[in-house]
């Protein structure tokens, strides 16, 4: 066989080896990350319950990501209705203003900007922080003491996440509403109690009742995703950064993947 | 020399990752009141032996008796009290970050139903002054260089007066003089509450000062073992370069 021929056989293996071991290392992740979700639950239940954790936990997960939050969803209102009007306005639509921004943000712009907004916060931090502790051996100093680290750190940790995204997703669509009431009152006089009236004439339970579901899914993958990553952390230093990185990635992600399917689950149901 | 006094016996014990054989057929034991040094290069399976101790690595074989019991056999719930009876002091301290000293003290004593809050309060201030750190109580572990970082750890590994303590290269890190302290301290210790510890180390002087007995690991086998001074003495080249 000539040596060109040779070398772009070499090539095509390399390529397919490459392919395959990336494949195998994806199913193995998704193996090991359901196997700690697992264990998530299984220690969820059994006593003792670390509630002072879990308190302290929710205070740093949802309380202090309420400014950012906030100021997010407060943006994101005034944007979207600022962008919106002056195609509105070429159908004669403007009064559809108020309800087509509120039935977006909260069926969807709400729930997902700050459920990656939390994903790059929240779970870069958690990532890092597990991470940091796997390093310096506090993980082994828990263990070590006869406290269970899983139950200390990654339960509480996940719990949190799990039930103040919802929350904080609550609170931002209500600010995104007071951002769109300012931004509808930019180029207009619509008041306070009109503009929310035509908001409730259009949103209804089926509006609000899956969207707020979903974050409590989404809440749940920034946490599990998070803990694994920096519980699993490994590589010294260099892992506190990979693993803060890789759980924003791998949270951001699956939470587009999750709205998808959450989407399509809903639209089931609605026909 | 009576059964009881055994507070640690490792009989064979192996330890592979992968095809790197880490510990081979270590043997040995430690009594009441005694300081066992195990001394050797970086590398020398001296920190995985320690973690197998603790049973936060899983031997490939061998048996390890802590205070009595078998590690391997136990279940997590029977781990976690034997555990409770073993005292640890890490290589980097491992004080949590979030935590004051007293918080990382108390942090330990957790599930203490028959202490009262008093009790618990006292039982800090008395590991504080064992290692003269009573003044950083309310400090962050940030705030704490890495002598007092050792200290503190040590205050910790006390709080639950453990039977034994095993301590992970416990001056690595440090200047001569901190180096120097923290061997007495741990001699204090000895002296104070007659634990046995075993004492991981590639620090001569750590292992002049505190050893009552000394293992040198090489190639993960015991290579030798004796008093200081025996193996001080020894005609082995190998042997003599620790002490040069």
């Amino acid at each position: 066989m000539p040596a060109e021929i040779k070398s772009k056989v070499k090539q095509v293996e390399f390529s397919e080896n490459s392919y395959l071991k990336k494949a195998k290392s994806f199913f193995e992740e998704a193996a090991l990350v359901t196997m700690f979700c697992g264990r998530f639950f299984k220690e969820l239940v059994k006593p003792p319950y670390e509630f002072a954790e879990f308190i302290k936990q929710a205070y740093l997960v949802g309380y202090k990501s309420f400014p950012l939050v906030a100021t997010t969803g407060f943006i994101m209102g005034l944007v979207l209705t600022i962008q919106s009007r002056p195609t509105l306005a070429t159908f004669g639509a403007e009064s559809w203003l108020p309800a087509m921004v509120a039935v977006s943000i909260v069926r969807e712009i709400g729930p997902v900007i700050t459920a990656l907004i939390f994903a790059g916060k929240v779970g870069s931090g958690i990532g890092a922080e597990l991470a940091s502790m796997k390093v310096t051996e506090q993980i082994d100093a828990m263990e070590v003491a006869g406290i269970n680290p899983f139950k200390y750190i990654v339960v509480t940790r996940v719990m949190a996440a799990t039930l103040m995204l919802p929350i904080l997703v609550i609170a931002a669509d209500a600010i995104a509403l007071y951002g769109s009431y300012i931004g509808v009152n930019l180029k207009g006089d619509v008041s306070f109690h009109l503009f929310f009236l035509k908001v409730f004439e259009k949103l209804t339970f089926a509006d609000v009742f899956p969207a707020t579901i979903k974050t409590v899914f989404f809440g749940f993958a920034v946490g599990i995703i998070s803990c694994y990553k920096g519980y699993n952390s490994n590589k010294g230093t260099e892992g506190v950064g990979l693993s803060a990185n890789s759980a924003v990635v791998m949270g951001s992600l699956t939470i587009f993947i999750m709205d998808m399917i959450a989407v399509q689950i809903t639209s089931l149901f609605s026909k | 020399m009576k059964a009881e006094t055994i507070k640690a016996e490792v009989a064979h014990l192996n330890k592979s990752f992968g095809s790197n054989k880490v510990l081979l057929d270590m043997n040995f034991k430690i009594r009441e009141g005694e300081n066992l040094v195990v001394l050797g290069k970086s590398g020398s399976g001296k920190s995985v032996l320690i973690k197998c101790l603790i049973g936060l690595i899983e031997p490939d074989e061998g048996e390890i008796f802590l205070l009595g019991e078998n590690v391997q056999d136990l279940e997590r719930e029977a781990l976690n009290i034997l555990r409770k009876k073993v005292g640890f002091l890490f290589q980097s301290a491992a004080l949590y970050d979030s935590k004051t000293v007293k918080e990382n003290l108390e942090f330990h004593l957790r599930g203490s139903k028959t202490k009262s809050k008093e009790e618990i309060d006292q039982l800090v201030l008395e590991a504080l002054q064992n290692v003269g750190l009573e003044e950083a109580i309310d400090k962050m572990p940030s705030e704490l260089s890495g002598g007092m970082k050792k200290r503190v750890g040590l205050a910790r590994a006390l709080m639950l007066k453990p039977e034994l303590i095993l301590y992970d290269e416990p001056t690595t890190g440090l200047d001569p003089i901190t180096s120097k302290e923290i061997s007495r301290l741990i001699l204090d210790v000895q002296k104070k509450y007659n634990t046995a510890s075993i004492i991981i180390t590639h620090d001569i002087e750590c292992a002049r000062i505190t050893a009552n007995r000394m293992i040198i690991l090489k190639d993960g086998k015991a290579f030798i073992e004796g008093t200081y001074k025996e193996l001080s003495e020894s005609g082995d080249e190998w042997v003599s370069s620790f002490f040069k």
